[in-house]
């Protein structure tokens, strides 16, 4: 607890403490504790409504807990907000909205740059270095709407990386897009793993187990499992009977 | 062409009202430009029509107590916006009702005070459907004022506005105060409302408010571009509605409206059949290179 309230450099990068929330009178969450350490790459797995979401939007501070507390990089999630990068399920943009790739990414940088008048030239020279390191480059002067799945993936995740965060929190990146570029995003990940903490979630435990280190399985409360504890029993524990799986208890 | 111009051209030079008109439409251009291409792209169109009808009540109230009607538009603009601003950041939902609402209380406010202002009434017409001609040389310096206000604030936090505009979750998640600048940007859609009412009434508010910037955004792709020509291209239907108005002495106001819609269906469909023709040869061109 102490070193919590202390705010240090040295905690967790995520500290989720008895934590509950519902929607009106559902219930999504009950009484969840996780520690996701520095430098860390969780996976986050569970079935659809199971809270993957919501629990992401309660660590970014978008959602406040009715119970329970989190701190991130110390501090509490509003505040630490702009250190931490974040890639959403579905855009929460129009995807006719006139605005260009290398405007996207540059949006990013708000927070990290004076508030009044325009981007500085470090602002553009890191909007361009993000959009590289995702190989996206070539991508700058498209129009946003004309991108690919697994593009506009890649952008939004420049978009997440160009403030300079020290977590990356990602909802579902390969949802939406084939199963050669899910490999791309997650060696991607991989190698940002290098300098970041990065908690990904994702409905495919199969798939990432061979990428993460650890895996956290919500289905309202939840339980964490090394990655070579992962076998057979347990997937299908999780989604083989997906209906009774609802009410399972760990 | 020419025999319906001349009459015009030569009222220009020795009519001091009709310049005046023309004046205030070009300001008027500048409001509908800049903040008409948010409203489009935020799609807020509704939202803009809801606290256009509602200045009616300002106006009616403004004339009932003998204060300048223009004040009073501002009044309610301003209090509109903010009422249904805030109380869509703090429920969230239902927002299309509660737009309705103000619309309709608004004008029923305007009509009662109206009704009971002794001698008035005969006004209301030009408070619905504008009249161009009634604007006073002092009322220029305000819409000059407004105009100043409506491009300083945006090009101060263009960036927190186009944040704001293309995603709020993710400008709040950067720090933006998304409530500020989202009641900001309602607050410059009320001002730029007012603008607007000076010439061509309340009803056809919104038409010139959202169909520049339609039309601008059938070709072009980025908002500052939008902006841009969409002032320009309500500087031209002002301007050219309020010369083709003068000689058949039609009412200016709707002559601006249909020029500016003819113009929007005729880019709507030429846009659609762009587009049609881009896709096609972008087809051949990939069976070719295959």
């Amino acid at each position: 607890m102490s070193s919590a309230t202390t705010g240090t450099d040295t905690g967790p990068a995520i500290r989720i403490e008895g934590l509950s929330f519902s929607f009106g009178l559902a219930p999504v969450l009950q009484d969840i504790d996780l520690e996701v350490f520095r430098g860390e790459f969780m996976g986050l797995v569970g079935p659809n409504a199971g809270g993957k979401s919501t629990l992401l939007k309660l660590i970014l501070g978008l959602l406040r807990p009715q119970s329970g507390r989190i701190r991130v990089l110390g501090a509490a999630p509003e505040e630490a907000r702009r250190r931490v990068g974040y890639v959403p399920q579905y855009p929460s943009f129009q995807r006719d909205f006139p605005i260009s790739v290398e405007q996207v990414v540059l949006l990013g940088r708000l927070g990290s740059t004076p508030s009044l008048g325009w981007y500085r030239r470090a602002d553009r020279e890191a909007a361009l270095h993000a959009l590289a390191e995702v190989e996206a480059a070539d991508l700058a002067r498209r129009r946003i709407g004309t991108l690919s799945g697994g593009q506009l993936q890649r952008v939004l995740l420049a978009r997440a990386l160009v403030g300079e965060p020290q977590i990356l929190i990602l909802d579902e990146p390969t949802a939406n897009i084939d199963q050669r570029a899910e490999g791309d995003i997650f060696d991607l990940l991989a190698m940002l793993n290098a300098r970041l903490t990065i908690l990904v979630v994702s409905h495919d435990i199969a798939f990432i187990s061979s990428y993460v280190d650890r895996v956290a399985c919500l289905n309202r409360t939840l339980v964490c499992h090394r990655t070579d504890a992962i076998d057979a029993d347990l997937i299908h524990q999780l989604y083989g009977e997906a209906v009774r799986s609802v009410a399972h208890r760990h | 062409m020419s025999e319906l111009l001349a009459p015009f051209l030569q009222a220009l030079t020795d009519q001091p009202f009709l310049r005046t008109a023309l004046l205030a439409g070009l300001l008027a251009s500048v409001g509908c430009g800049v903040i008409g291409t948010f409203v489009v792209v935020k799609r807020i169109a509704f939202l803009a029509g809801g606290i256009a009808h509602s200045v009616l009540g300002g106006m009616g109230a403004a004339l009932y107590f003998g204060i300048d009607p223009l004040l009073g538009a501002l009044g309610a603009a301003v209090l509109s916006a903010l009422i249904i601003g805030s109380v869509r950041l703090a429920w969230g939902a239902q927002e299309d009702t509660l737009i309705g609402a103000i619309w309709a209380i608004g004008m029923a406010v305007g009509i009662l005070f109206i009704a009971k202002t002794p001698g008035y009434s005969t006004d209301l017409m030009s408070y619905l459907f504008g009249n161009i001609l009634l604007v006073a040389p002092r009322d220029l310096w305000l819409m000059a004022l407004l105009d100043l206000v409506l491009v300083a604030t945006v090009g101060l936090f263009y960036r927190q506005f186009l944040a704001v505009s293309f995603d709020e979750e993710q400008a709040r998640l950067r720090g933006v105060p998304v409530g500020l600048f989202y009641l900001t940007l309602l607050c410059l859609v009320a001002v730029t409302v007012v603008l607007l009412i000076q010439v061509v009434g309340l009803i056809l508010v919104i038409a010139l408010l959202t169909l520049p910037a339609a039309i601008a955004g059938h070709y072009l792709h980025s908002l500052g571009g939008i902006m841009l020509v969409a002032t320009l291209l309500g500087a031209t239907f002002t301007s050219a509605g309020l010369a083709l108005s003068f000689t058949p002495d039609l009412p200016s106001g709707p002559t601006m409206i249909l020029l500016a819609g003819a113009c929007y269906v005729v880019s709507a469909v030429v846009s659609m059949l762009l587009k049609g023709y881009r896709a096609r040869r972008l087809a051949r061109i990939g069976a070719r290179t295959r």
